[in-house]
């Protein structure tokens, strides 16, 4: 079993966006790794891992695109316990969803990959569409919005809870096949990969690096590519323009009690 | 003739409530680009729905519908089949619909096979290919410009009115050979969350609880406050995430975004992806113990206090200005 997780660097989310010129200006941004992509490398080593042991189920390959020189990000994930790295080397601010999607498609089948495991959105772009597209470019099932997933090994099939407009549903995906995660998929429960023992407790978040992961990182295998190498050929065909500051919203009165806050809902707002 | 295909999901025989905004974007898509607007029904037997929606019109021209049982209950991959094969029959040159999770699962994998780019969530229609959409956790907006000789939208649900019936009655057409594959998924199960309120994102009022609340029992005060205001019940991660409440309750960047005329916010700090989901709100409310909180910079009214004695206060108070009415 080979599973792919795909891991994007974000300008960290904590510091509000700088603008120049109509855009964002990433110039002087610390690059973070995308938050649900650290979910989707946990719930890959929740399913590759016996819980507590060292036997391993499944490798798993992290994969990134990005300029081959802003590649740290990838270091934490394989110190994490990802087994090895593939480095797309483009300019990932250039690219469209669907180029993204082609690459990560294009060695999902180099790899012959099992299952892609991706998160739900990146928190800069927020398009919630390139786990989707891959699917569709591979045309295998695809379940997104995970918030819990168990894997039947015997059958070859993930049962996956996912979080829905009311509600959740649970759809049965043959493999090879691709899942996007959501939130909830690092809760200690949500991941079974029917070996692990359920005594074995996990966190309620996605793992940190320990010392020896962040040594052991530095030895493991990362190869690079370029699009072309995969015979890619990227395209842009979705650009923001007079990207700025949403208007500001007013800070409003502190009111001092109960009665006062009702009173003002009523008269002054008028909501009630 | 540019034609815009927007999808209509259907239950109980008609077009779904949060279906409507979609139909809503994609009018003033045919009129920015001086086309047609086309409907989309798909399911098992969606003759019913499709017929009361071509009589309520909604300004579209044609109601396109694809039966086949492999449609229902909804799956990615028969819907994304089923997309691909009517906009290529109809020649859309722009599909799109509301931004719900079917719809947010189903037309990327449609626009990945049409090559066709996607603007998601946008928050206004610009130009024949120019949409509105914020990024960042709501804290830029700009203008996403998309190209292709297809394109694909979906619309926020708060940003858009909902369509209402009016103008002439569609035509109904079948999509012939209709033969969508559900690629050897099966849906095992699909749990409603049982409420009788109003949904989140078509609520006048919403009231929200977060970790401050401690556990799901403390809702009730909540929910108490939400029905006698006739509004919808929310919450922020930490809450959903606590299995305090249902996790499709949750407002924010990775919930829903919400924008009622009343936000009430209790126990909830304010965090950028929290806001993200409310700050469209007219009026916001938060009450909590600690006036630092970034929440109290968006908020219309504040109120610094533990819920515990606020809430039940509070409850007293409207019932008592509604009883006066
Ligand atoms: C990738 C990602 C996506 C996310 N998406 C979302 C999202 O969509 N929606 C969302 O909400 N969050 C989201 N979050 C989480 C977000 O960052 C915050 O962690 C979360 O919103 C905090 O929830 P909270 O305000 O309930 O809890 P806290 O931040 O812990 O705040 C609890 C508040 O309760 C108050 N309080 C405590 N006791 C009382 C009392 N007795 N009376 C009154 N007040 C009291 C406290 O003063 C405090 O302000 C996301 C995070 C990440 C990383
Ligand atoms: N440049 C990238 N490199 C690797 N993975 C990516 C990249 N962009 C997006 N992804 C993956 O796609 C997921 C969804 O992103 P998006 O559709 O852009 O919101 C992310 O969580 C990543 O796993």
């Amino acid at each position: 079993m080979k599973i792919l997780v795909t891991v994007k660097r974000i300008p960290d989310p904590v510091e509000p966006p700088k603008f120049a010129g109509g855009s964002i200006d990433t110039s002087a941004v610390k690059w973070v790794q995308n938050e649900f992509d650290e979910y989707a490398i946990e719930a890959a080593l929740r399913l590759a891992e016996v819980g507590g042991g060292t036997e391993r189920l499944a490798e798993v390959i992290a994969l990134t695109i990005c300029p081959g020189d802003k590649r740290d990000h990838i270091t934490n994930f394989l110190a994490m316990g990802a087994d090895r790295a593939i480095v797309v080397n483009a300019d990932d601010g250039a690219l469209d969803a669907q180029s993204i999607a082609q690459l990560i498609a294009a060695v999902y089948r180099k790899e012959g990959c099992d299952l892609l495991i991706s998160g739900k959105l990146s928190q800069d772009g927020e398009s919630n569409e390139v786990a989707q597209r891959v699917a569709g470019l591979l045309g295998v099932p695809q379940a997104t919005f995970a918030a819990t997933v168990s894997w039947n090994r015997d059958a070859k099939t993930l049962d996956v809870a996912r979080e829905v407009e009311d509600g959740v549903e649970t759809k049965r995906v043959p493999l090879p096949a691709v899942l996007s995660v959501d939130l909830r998929i690092v809760l200690p429960t949500s991941v079974k990969n029917g070996v692990t023992p359920a005594s074995h407790a996990y966190g309620d978040k996605a793992r940190l690096a320990s010392l020896r992961g962040i040594t052991m990182a530095k030895r493991k295998k990362v190869d690079v590519y370029t699009p072309a190498d995969l015979g890619v050929s990227v395209a842009s065909t979705a650009k923001f323009r007079q990207l700025a500051a949403p208007p500001k919203r007013q800070a409003g009165k502190i009111v001092g009690s109960v009665e006062e806050l009702v009173e003002k809902l009523a008269t002054e707002a008028k909501v009630l | 003739m540019s034609k815009v295909l927007v999808i209509v999901e259907t239950g109980d025989g008609k077009v779904r409530a949060h279906s409507l905004p979609g139909i809503t974007a994609g009018a003033q898509l045919a009129q920015a680009t001086g086309g047609e607007l086309h409907l989309l029904v798909l399911g098992a037997a969606p003759q019913a729905a499709a017929e009361a929606i071509a009589a309520a019109g909604y300004g579209a021209k044609t109601v396109h519908v694809a039966a086949h049982a492999e449609l229902e209950p909804f799956t990615a991959e028969a819907w994304s089949d089923v997309i691909v094969a009517a906009a290529k029959s109809i020649g859309a040159t722009a599909i799109g619909g509301t931004a719900t999770s079917s719809i947010r699962d189903a037309l990327p994998r449609a626009a990945a096979v049409l090559g066709a780019p996607l603007a998601p969530e946008i928050t206004k229609v610009i130009g024949p290919n120019v949409f509105g959409r914020e990024i960042w956790s709501g804290r830029a907006l700009g203008e996403l410009v998309v190209e292709g000789a297809v394109i694909c939208f979906t619309a926020r649900p708060s940003e858009f009115t909902p369509a209402a019936p009016g103008g002439a009655p569609a035509t109904i057409a079948a999509i012939a050979g209709v033969a969508p594959s559900k690629h050897g998924v099966t849906v095992i199960s699909l749990e409603k969350t049982q409420s009788a309120r109003p949904a989140l994102n078509e609520a006048k009022v919403v009231v929200s609880g977060g970790r401050g609340m401690r556990e799901g029992a403390n809702f009730k005060v909540l929910e108490e406050l939400t029905d006698l205001l006739g509004g919808a019940l929310g919450a922020s991660r930490a809450a959903t995430d606590a299995g305090m409440v249902p996790a499709d309750l949750q407002v924010g960047q990775t919930g829903k975004v919400v924008a009622p005329n009343l936000y009430i916010a209790v126990a909830i700090s304010g965090a950028i992806q929290h806001l993200a989901g409310m700050k469209g709100s007219k009026v916001i409310v938060a009450i909590n113990k600690n006036g630092e909180e970034p929440i109290f910079q968006v908020a219309d009214y504040g109120l610094v206090a533990k819920w515990e004695e606020a809430m039940p206060k509070m409850i007293e108070l409207v019932r008592a200005r509604m009883a006066a009415r």
